[in-house]
């Protein structure tokens, strides 16, 4: 009976060879390791925010005077409300930890080199997307910290020489913040960027299974296969790598409820203590500060103090942020090594690799407290460090020497 | 295993720094401790959700002195009343006045704009105000007002200075002044300075502390306290009224997916053999 059903749908649909090619045949290396496991909790993440996103929908009132006071009410008089909305500001919060932890494997394995040029780059234009979601999300439940969180980062367009008031005018649909803006950034975040981000996610596997994954010697395990055209050192992902994920989701998902349920604040990370207030356009917060996942970009907006030929402060450190975002899509074409995993390359690449992870949290938390001189020229000092592991891997990639690279997977 | 257990290394480190920041809250303004040694500190509020008769407590105070000014729109009588397991009748009766219904939300009759005429801003709402300064912050301000001729209304506040709000709860505390003490001289390394000659203790005088005029209050200071930490206690379950639902559910959750997550990894053992 299923057979027949299946025939018939084989006839009609590339099913069964559609499920061997992405499921059950995809052969995986057999060394993947922990840092593997980010791709598909990012994709079970995804799901979650789709579920959550929807329901919250049913409940929201996308304007200035009723946006507030919904999410309220979605907290305590929708039925289960409160889970459907702390699932959604958990998962924002995970989707960023784990897109990091994604992107972090790629860099030290060297996952985006020949043949995987396309594949990071359409993973890098769903981090863009993410950061747009983010943004855009973080504005809807229209709280103190929503209302200048959009103020400070749309009147970044208006730096911009020449054009910029009329630009922000034009962003914004209003003179200032307000309900207009409210409305277009909801309907970007609802329709526009999920259906963006569902699409670019889908080519992002395809692509995957089109090269295969790389893995962390680096090796092309496709040198070698078996009579039948299986690469050897890979194992079907069907029921190995299955079984594996479904552990790993369990892990992730404790983690994940353990959060939701008994830290939904995440001790202001989660949820900002701010936006417990109303939107209020008279009324500055002390400081403002982004979500954790943007402090890294908001240190650099900040760090930049002195105008250069003409140019603002403001413009140069807007320039800056946006190429330190930007910059990720470069790296395929920045990396000259003739090796691939960090594992094989010289000592230069393990110590720009590792500086740009201490820049990267070092910033991270310069922007989130507020600024002082100190800070100020920290910050600018790791500016330049995260920026040189881009911008000097040409050179440093070149010429240091690397270590052998085996023909096969090693299993140790 | 040895990277699981690294991942949960770091995320108890990380769970112990988020919470430290939490604690942090906001700033005490020029409230000082008991001791005289810090200022600006808030002192702990000890609040418990669990804690129907502190919370009942608290929603009488609240009814009766603060819902005058302070509305908590976002909330609902009937669900305060189930929450705190008050019998709806009784609520009914006497927490809740003029003509609202069970099922309205807790609004004020004031008018705003004559509100901001009389005392400078329109008074907040709280349904939100434990989540948006923390529970601490709460409990220390409503302690902290004192008698200051120099203020339209004669009071200002140890943690909100020159707040436009009146001392609504006097007739419970009584008046409380803004003294000076006697305090022991700290030396910089922590140390009681003494004289040198005679030994005896140094002290100095320092202002700030808060004392209550004996017998002018229909409480004692630990009762006041004790009703204070009450209100703190209901405004905090205003901020988060499904805490213990939340919490209760979480555990079940938890514990599902503790199972799941021990099936599948016995699962996955068994085709792992396969591999080796």
């Amino acid at each position: 009976m299923v057979t027949k059903l299946m025939n018939w749908f084989d006839d009609r649909l590339p099913l069964t060879a559609t499920i061997e090619r992405h499921l059950t045949k995809y052969p995986a290396p057999i060394n993947m390791n922990i840092w593997y496991l980010a791709g598909v909790l990012l994709v079970v993440v995804l799901v979650i925010q789709l579920a959550s996103g929807i329901w919250l929908l049913m409940n929201y009132e996308p304007t200035a005077e009723g946006a507030f006071a919904s999410i309220q009410y979605i907290m305590r008089d929708v039925q289960y409300g409160y889970i459907i909305r702390y699932m959604h500001t958990t998962g924002a919060s995970a989707f960023f930890a784990l897109i990091f932890l994604h992107m972090f494997r790629g860099m030290m394995y060297g996952s985006y080199q020949k043949p995987r040029e396309l594949l990071w780059v359409l993973g890098w234009i769903t981090y863009l997307l993410l950061c747009m979601l983010g943004f855009t999300g973080y504005v809807l439940p229209w709280g103190q910290m929503s209302f200048w969180a959009a103020q400070v980062i749309m009147s970044l367009f208006g730096s911009i020489p020449y054009i910029g008031e009329d630009l922000l005018t034009w962003i914004r649909g209003d003179y200032l913040i307000s309900g207009i803006t409210l409305n277009r950034l909801f309907a970007f975040h609802v329709v526009l960027l999920p259906l963006a981000l569902i699409a670019v996610v889908f080519v992002h596997i395809l692509a995957l299974h089109e090269v295969g994954s790389n893995n962390p010697d680096g090796v092309d395990v496709k040198k070698f296969k078996d009579e039948d055209g299986v690469p050897l050192d890979t194992k079907p992902f069907f029921p190995y790598d299955i079984t594996h994920d479904l552990y790993a989701i369990g892990v992730f998902l404790i983690f994940f409820v353990a959060i939701m349920f008994f830290y939904p604040d995440g001790g202001g990370y989660v949820i900002e203590y701010v936006n417990y207030e109303a939107a209020d356009n008279l009324k500055t917060p002390e400081h403002i500060v982004p979500s954790w996942y943007y402090t890294p970009y908001y240190a650099m907006l900040r760090a930049i103090t002195f105008p250069v030929l003409g140019l603002s402060a403001k413009f140069l450190g807007f320039v800056v942020m946006a190429a330190g975002i930007a910059i990720f899509v470069a790296l395929p074409w920045l990396d000259r090594s003739p090796v691939k995993s960090i594992k094989y390359k010289g000592i230069y690449s393990k110590f720009f690799l590792t500086l740009f992870v201490i820049s990267f949290f070092v910033l991270g938390y310069l922007g989130s407290v507020a600024s002082t001189p100190l800070g100020t020229l920290l910050a600018q000092f790791f500016t330049v460090t995260y920026f040189s592991y881009f911008l000097l891997m040409p050179i440093y990639t070149k010429y240091e020497t690397c270590k052998p690279v085996p023909d096969r997977i090693q299993l140790s | 295993m040895r990277n699981i257990s690294l991942i949960i290394g770091i995320f108890a480190v990380s769970l112990i720094a988020s919470n430290m920041s939490a604690a942090g809250g906001a700033a005490c303004g020029n409230y000082l401790s008991e001791d005289g040694l810090t200022k600006g500190e808030c002192d702990k509020a000890y609040v418990d959700a669990t804690d129907k008769s502190s919370l009942q407590r608290g929603a009488q105070i609240y009814m009766n002195y603060c819902l005058g000014c302070h509305s908590l729109k976002y909330a609902r009588y009937k669900k305060v009343s189930e929450d705190l397991e008050i019998p709806l009748d009784m609520f009914e009766d006497n927490l809740i006045f003029g003509d609202q219904k069970m099922g309205d939300l807790i609004q004020v009759g004031m008018d705003p704009k004559e509100a901001k005429e009389w005392f400078g801003n329109t008074p907040p709402d709280l349904t939100l105000e434990a989540g948006l300064r923390g529970p601490d912050w709460v409990y220390t301000y409503l302690k902290s007002f004192y008698i200051d001729e120099s203020r339209p209304l004669g009071v200002n506040n140890k943690v909100y200075e020159n707040v436009g709000m009146p001392h609504v709860l006097v007739d419970l505390q009584g008046t409380p002044q803004s003294v000076c003490r006697q305090v022991p001289f700290v030396a910089d390394n922590g140390g009681i300075r003494q004289d040198p000659l005679t030994g005896e203790r140094l002290t100095q005088e320092q202002c700030g502390f808060l004392e209550v005029e004996a017998g002018t209050g229909e409480l004692n200071p630990e009762e006041f306290d004790e009703a204070m930490l009450d209100l703190t206690n209901f405004l905090a379950y205003m901020t988060d009224p499904m805490k213990t639902e939340r919490e209760s559910i979480g555990t079940y959750t938890l514990l599902y997916l503790f199972i799941f997550t021990m099936l599948s990894y016995l699962l996955y053992r068994e085709f792992k053999k396969d591999l080796h």
